[in-house]
């Protein structure tokens, strides 16, 4: 009875918690590992797949250490001089410890792996609970990757101070999942025109003409037309730092990031290119 | 921080920034409030030269150095904008 009701849970659990697999295959894992593969597959031509791997590691190559957060929700902040100032609030629950360090020997590319929020140790597969106990951490739900362009200084079971990382008038990129809407139209998801709503038009939310007649014969991949919005993960890039607040573990960042509150978000350094990134 | 009520006159001592930072004294009667948490405000009317002058302040902004409350007026509304008609609204009743 009790290997049933295991099994049950078992079973449970990827409707209930779909990010529990999904935070292991990830886009930031998922996108790193291919490369790899292709190492592996065409033996013979050694030149090419190295040159293809040069380029991911610049396409997704972080600025620095980052940290994921749970977004609180939003307020206004008064600066000293009495400016009014909307963030957002950021929170940091238990995590955000390393858990692996990989490198150009090891797996081909330079990355630290960052756990996030602590969980029973029952919630997690036990594969992920093997992979967190060779570091030595404790079981968390979300695995995240920043790849570096050095990964010194990093060790398996390091925490991640928030106020080590990133000071106050900071810019940062933050990343999560955005509100789902639903099938929406286009007027909404892409800022469609509408058309005249009275004077005897049939044409009032549509969509308009969707390409040419016969000479394509078809309509265009990527035509923007009504569909699922939001959902999806959207970096908000540039955003300041604000204040940090050491006391209430919080960090406020300016303007609205992905999400509603209770969100994961993963914070890490603005990308600028020419100034922390290489001109490639 | 005082309670701040429609129909109360108050005179407060505010910082303007875009007049160098001088503190500046205003007299005139709450006519407004709106409660949003941290960003309520309220609303000041009084008369500069003849003429009525409306300005809105944030409750908690830091400008406010000051805010002493003068008299409390007997108001049967929530929101005084019929004070606008009227031509003295420190010298009614």
């Amino acid at each position: 009875m009790g290997m049933l009701s295991t099994l049950s849970i078992g079973h449970c659990r990827p409707p209930s918690s779909p990010s529990l697999p999904s935070s292991l295959s990830s886009s930031f894992l998922l996108r790193p590992t291919a490369p790899r593969l292709s190492l592996r597959i065409p033996a013979a031509p050694r030149q090419r797949p190295a040159a293809r791997r040069g380029l991911a590691v610049t396409m997704s190559m972080e600025a620095g250490i980052g940290v994921m957060g749970t977004k609180l929700g939003m307020m206004s902040y008064f600066e000293p001089n009495g400016t009014v100032v909307p963030v957002t609030v950021v929170g940091f629950r238990e995590g955000n410890i390393v858990t692996q360090v990989k490198t150009q020997a090891t797996d081909g590319y330079d990355a630290v792996q960052v756990a996030y929020r602590r969980v029973r140790d029952r919630k997690l597969t036990k594969p992920e609970l093997g992979h967190l106990q060779k570091a030595g951490a404790i079981p968390m739900r979300h695995l995240q990757e920043f790849r570096l362009q050095s990964v010194e200084g990093f060790e398996p079971n390091q925490r991640l101070v928030v106020d080590e990382v990133f000071k106050e008038g900071d810019l940062v990129d933050v990343s999560g999942t955005t509100i789902g809407k639903g099938f929406q139209g286009g007027i909404k998801r892409h800022h469609f025109k509408r058309g005249l709503m009275t004077h005897g038009s049939k044409s009032h939310r549509q969509l308009g003409s969707i390409g040419a007649g016969t000479t394509p014969g078809r309509v265009y991949k990527g035509k923007k037309m009504p569909g699922r919005m939001g959902g999806t993960k959207r970096k908000i890039r540039k955003l300041k730092i604000v204040k940090i607040d050491r006391d209430l573990n919080v960090v406020m960042i300016k303007g609205a990031v992905p999400g509603k509150p209770g969100n994961l978000l993963r914070i890490a350094p603005a990308k600028i290119v020419g100034k922390n990134i290489p001109k490639s | 921080m005082p309670n701040i009520k429609p129909g109360y006159i108050v005179r407060m001592k505010v910082e303007v920034p875009e007049n160098k930072r001088r503190l500046s004294t205003l007299e005139g009667i709450v006519i407004a409030r709106r409660n949003a948490g941290l960003n309520s405000t309220f609303r000041i009317r009084r008369l500069v030269a003849g003429v009525g002058i409306e300005s809105l302040f944030p409750l908690y902004s830091p400008n406010i150095k000051e805010i002493k409350v003068l008299d409390k007026r007997k108001v049967r509304r929530a929101k005084l904008y019929y004070l606008r008609e009227r031509l003295n609204p420190l010298k009614r009743k």
